[in-house]
């Protein structure tokens, strides 16, 4: 890091360590999230073992989980949960909202800083705690939660765990709120001179439409916390009902209380979280595919538009995750039609991309490999959803692994490519180095491969009407028999996805000090951040703010000397 | 270089950055205190019919109307602060600013008799779900007072030095505290009927 130009030195630690400049921020958040994905993923290898194998003895790691290193079925629960957990609210969000938006939204926006940066900073360590929170609780007497990440009552309210959870999620709810209102003020009160809103890059669309679920839903999430919380310290009963039997006997409760209650507070955050979770996807995937087919984004406008329209859209399906639960047949029509009306946005997205590489001369880098696979990834985890969104076919798909294979593609090969994209795309905007084509393509396509040969057969076992959440895999289960085979092939799709993994773990190091040294714009792209030197300045990011004077893509257009032209640069005098 | 508009206004938009941030921050607020007013109303209708009325019968509602009065009070002398700052009168600003923080201690003051009259007759979180809902709801709301009491307390005796250094980012403290104390008051507007009065 050697572009300290003038500006005061400040100690290590303010810098690294106890730092409020986006940029190290957006680092910390990167680091820390993609580490939590790696030990969300390391619990579900252990977990294939079990599904693959029932009853044996696990490998290698099996001494941990008891003498004859069998998983037992309340740690697979255990696992199960944290699995959720650690891979949405301590991996994706804090890669796609944390990592992402603090690193590139102010560098978008032509901004030297986040509008709060002590803010910024508390979100992070807030984030953290949360997140040992979260970890701590593997290590206590009781164990990790295990009532699912979903955490349904009656059984969560009474299980072992769950309390440390809970607490841990109030930690990571703060900081996601203080996080998003920090990128909502900044791209409505920082963007440079002359970025109006239909200038900005989708990327930044993505981001505020992003941060505004994440502000409005996640505090009723925080209320049903607050509620789970008090019926398990304070013995109240907001989610037990009256003469509640556990294994036979009936519970001393006060009653009166309504499961359903969690699963509509639940699902209002849950659902416009599903978004959370893939709209910063799509953010980076239209700007490494905008770049890498070097013509502007097909669509620019239906683009913001449909972003904002599935925004408020995602507000008013929540209750198609509840299809089974008796609500009623009115209700579920009504929810079962606003979730066909979700799909139309999605799938204008989805098309604009699609059509953004119509007679492109296609540049096909890591970035571009990892944003073209998500393109019918995303597509194979959005209409296998469909189905789901009808109350008749969710009856019989419901707590299926048909579900569990519908939403991994969603968020699995979608989202994380993508986000993968982005690692590749701006590392050299972090590092001033590319990371290694050779590596990259040895991570991207054995990954490819077996994240469909994880979450394809799950469609197979889904439809034979195989639960999910089975110790066994369905080995007890008659139904199953014709299609338990398939688990061993999946667990062993897992380990490898796990090998394909290393490549990227060594480029990300390597390349710090080994890869390609490049200029400010090694892609040659057009938005404001490769204007800044990379990486950008401490601080303040740009030598001088930089003033916008274009649309966020123009590239190959007739009658300019290069294909493409910065936002940055000034139109000439007609 | 400085983040911009941390103080003046950005033309475009009419709004300094943590006046977009104090309403935002109010949203998430609005949706939390939401979230809980729907549990409210699905608990009352899954109740017996009448029960939570009848169980609503053993709150104290002169106590809880004045209360109200002492909040709205509150909420009127936070602006007279906030405004005699606009007027460049600091000594009124600390005058109203304390009546503030004691309208807001008298608050809590008679929260805690109404609580320990509530716990004398046994009455707790957990004896059916309207007290549930009314010690959840009550209880986040006096923590909400407590909160804006320490920024209030800060910024009328430590932190009113700024007036001095930077009098317009102080004013612009003020506003936002305010905003927020507006919204506190306004939450207990919703509570005292819902649960009081029903």
């Amino acid at each position: 890091m050697s572009n300290d130009h003038n500006h005061h030195e400040e100690s290590f630690f303010r810098k690294y360590i106890w730092s409020t400049d986006h940029k190290i921020i957006g680092i910390q958040y990167g680091f820390t999230a993609l580490f939590f994905l790696l030990v969300g993923f390391s619990l579900m290898m252990v977990m294939r073992w079990q599904l693959a194998y029932p009853e044996t003895r696990i490998p290698f790691v099996g001494s941990i989980f008891g003498d004859d290193g069998i998983l037992l079925p309340e740690i697979y629960n255990s696992l199960g949960a944290m699995h959720g957990t650690i891979m949405i609210f301590l991996g994706i969000v804090p890669l796609a909202v944390g990592a992402f938006g603090n690193y590139l939204v102010p560098l978008q926006i032509g901004a030297p800083d986040m509008a709060f940066p002590k803010l910024n900073a508390a979100s992070y360590w807030s984030y953290l705690v949360g997140g040992l929170v979260m970890m701590s609780s593997f290590f206590t007497e009781e164990g990790a939660a295990r009532s699912g990440w979903t955490s349904y009552p009656p059984l969560a309210d009474i299980e072992v765990g769950q309390t440390i959870w809970l607490i841990g999620m109030i930690f990571l709810i703060t900081s996601s709120l203080l996080g998003s209102m920090n990128i909502i003020t900044t791209i409505v009160q920082l963007r440079a001179p002359g970025l109006t809103w239909m200038r900005l890059p989708f990327f930044v669309w993505a981001q505020l439409v992003t941060s505004f679920l994440l502000v409005l839903a996640f505090p009723p999430l925080e209320a049903a916390a607050v509620l789970q919380l008090m019926d398990r310290v304070v013995g109240t009963s907001f989610f037990l009902p009256s003469g509640l039997v556990v294994s036979g006997e009936l519970m001393e409760v006060s009653g009166g209380g309504s499961p359903l209650l969690w699963q509509h507070l639940f699902w209002f955050l849950a659902h416009p979280e599903v978004y959370v979770l893939i709209l910063p996807a799509m953010g980076i995937v239209s700007e490494v595919i905008a770049n890498n087919s070097r013509k502007p984004l097909w669509g620019y406008n239906s683009l913001v538009f449909a972003t904002i329209f599935l925004g408020f859209m995602s507000f008013i399906v929540w209750a198609h995750h509840m299809f089974l639960t008796g609500m009623g047949t009115a209700m579920s029509a009504f929810f079962q039609t606003t979730t066909m009306i979700i799909s139309i946005p999605s799938v204008i997205i989805l098309s604009a991309l699609f059509i953004s590489l119509w007679g492109a001369s296609i540049r096909f880098n890591t970035p571009m490999l990892f944003a073209l696979a998500f393109l019918p990834m995303f597509g194979i985890g959005g209409l296998t959803g469909l189905p789901l969104g009808l109350a008749a076919a969710d009856i019989y798909l419901h707590d299926t692994y048909y579900v569990i294979g519908h939403f991994h593609y969603v968020v699995a090969p979608g989202t994380i490519f993508g986000l993968f994209a982005g690692i590749y795309y701006w590392y050299p905007k972090i590092t001033g180095r590319k990371m290694n084509e050779s590596l990259g393509k040895l991570h991207f396509w054995p990954s490819l491969l077996f994240m469909n040969g994880i979450f394809m057969p799950m469609f197979i076992q889904g439809l034979a009407g195989v639960s999910r959440r089975l110790w066994d895999g369905g080995l007890e289960y008659a139904h199953a028999s014709g299609v338990f085979h398939w688990n061993e092939f999946m667990s062993i799709s897992a380990w490898l996805l796990g090998l394909a993994q290393i490549p990227f773990i060594l480029n990300v190091f390597y390349s710090i000090f080994r890869g390609e040294k490049v200029d400010n714009n090694p892609w040659e792209s057009t938005t404001l951040e490769w204007s800044a030197p990379s990486p950008p300045l401490p601080h303040v990011n740009f030598e001088t703010l930089p003033t916008v004077y274009r649309d966020p893509y123009e590239y190959s257009l007739p009658g300019r000397n290069r294909d493409f032209t910065p936002q940055s640069e000034p139109k000439k005098n007609k | 270089m400085n983040i911009p508009y941390t103080v003046e206004e950005r033309p475009d938009t009419g709004l300094y950055n943590a006046k977009l941030g104090v309403w935002l921050f109010l949203a998430s607020e609005v949706m939390l205190f939401g979230g809980l007013f729907s549990a409210y109303i699905f608990l009352r209708f899954g109740a017996p019919a009448g029960a939570f009325h009848e169980w609503g019968q053993e709150l104290n509602v002169p106590l809880a109307t004045f209360n109200t009065m002492i909040l709205i009070t509150s909420s009127v002398t936070m602006v007279m602060s906030w405004a005699s700052l606009k007027l460049n009168d600091f000594k009124k600003f600390k005058l109203y600013m304390g009546v503030t923080l004691l309208c807001a201690l008298v608050f809590l003051f008679i929260k805690y008799l109404e609580y320990t009259a509530k716990f004398d007759h046994h009455i707790y979180p957990s004896t059916n779900t309207f007290y549930a809902i009314y010690f959840t709801l009550t209880g986040l709301h006096g923590l909400h007072i407590i909160g804006g009491m320490a920024v209030l307390f800060y910024l009328w005796l430590p932190g009113n030095k700024m007036w001095n250094s930077d009098p317009e980012q102080f004013t612009n403290r003020i506003e936002i505290v305010g905003l927020y104390w507006h919204f506190v008051d306004l939450v207990w507007i919703f509570l005292f009927p819902i649960l009081y009065l029903l």
